[in-house]
């Protein structure tokens, strides 16, 4: 029942949020909005027991993003532009592809059933050989670090090619511009 | 100049610290409770970014400087990777952390546990922080009152 009453709070205020940020134009308000946006997963996180990616959404959804967005924006202007075109041809996209999602949904085992392929495969044989094999209360750990360890190594790489990729993109542009100006 | 934001300051000055605090506790508690490298990572990157922000870009430079950022974002690369070679060496698969402790597996995959969790979270702070001082470091285009 509260559960029921909780989801439905969140779910709701996640929709306005999202009809407020298409509303917005300062491009401020929508990082600072899509902050809250991400907040608001977070506890959505938290109230299917996923503390491990409400943690992530807060810290790099909410926290670091939003940082970087401003940079973004400090970078660029502080308006969004006027969209040239009527919003119909997008609308009718948008409706057709959520109507294809929640037909999708439709087969799909009911939330929290015994019988969803998640809990009858993999999982619960981690669950009972973790305390074995590993011995930490967290299994998610367990999971990431030791029986898929290979999996995170590559996660690793991932995240440390994208910063190098990033760095590339920015500090070339920061030194053609300073030659430019020594030109000048 | 240096009475801009005040509070701000003040506030940060003590919160620094206590979100340092934080992650070190995300980051070697993560086999007992959520958390763990990446979100250890994030959490220690914000304490420079907020440092960075609060004061300005070029004291959060001097406190945790470009090049070690750089050098910092290869080196838990490094760790994670060096940690399946060496229980290699030890004779056992890559990254099969039974290798540190033989007769008890289950510390073996404590120590394997804690060591690669480093090593993510040592990128992960790195890759951050040299985000944020690639975008931060670069002239912006709009000016103070245009926000």
């Amino acid at each position: 029942m509260i559960d029921t009453f909780t989801n439905t709070v969140l779910f709701v205020m996640l929709v306005l949020t999202a009809l407020a940020i298409v509303r917005m134009e300062r491009l401020f308000a929508v990082v600072m909005l899509s902050s809250v946006f991400s907040l608001l997963s977070a506890l959505l996180f938290v109230t299917l027991d996923a503390v491990d990616v409400a943690f992530t959404e807060a810290a790099v959804g909410a926290g670091i993003s939003t940082v970087l967005m401003l940079g973004t924006i400090a970078l660029t202007k502080p308006e969004a532009k006027r969209p040239r075109h009527t919003a119909f041809v997008p609308l009718i996209v948008v409706c057709v592809t959520g109507a294809a999602l929640v037909y999708g949904t439709l087969d799909m085992p009911a939330f929290g059933s015994p019988d969803a392929p998640a809990q009858t495969h993999v999982g619960p044989d981690y669950l009972s050989r973790t305390p074995i094999d590993i011995d930490v209360p967290n299994a998610v750990t367990a999971i990431l670090g030791s029986y898929r360890g290979f999996d995170t190594l590559g996660e690793t790489a991932v995240v440390f090619t994208a910063g190098i990729g990033v760095l590339l993109l920015l500090s070339g542009l920061r030194r053609r511009r300073e030659d430019e100006d020594e030109e000048i | 100049m240096i009475f801009h934001h005040l509070i701000l300051r003040v506030v940060t000055k003590l919160l620094v610290g206590t979100i340092i605090l934080f992650a070190l506790y995300v980051q070697f508690h993560g086999d007992f409770s959520p958390g763990g490298g990446f979100q250890a990572g994030v959490i220690m990157a914000v304490a420079f970014i907020l440092y960075g922000i609060v004061f300005s870009l070029e004291a959060a430079k001097k406190v945790f400087p470009e090049w070690l950022v750089h050098k910092l974002s290869a080196l838990g690369v490094l760790i994670y990777a060096g940690t399946g070679i060496v229980t290699m060496i030890l004779g056992y698969d890559f990254l099969d952390y039974d290798a540190f402790s033989p007769l008890h597996p289950t510390h073996g995959q404590h120590w394997g546990l804690l060591i690669i969790e480093f090593g993510v979270g040592v990128t992960v702070t790195g890759v951050m922080v040299a985000i944020y001082y690639a975008f931060a470091g670069r002239p912006p285009c709009i000016s103070d009152e245009e926000w």
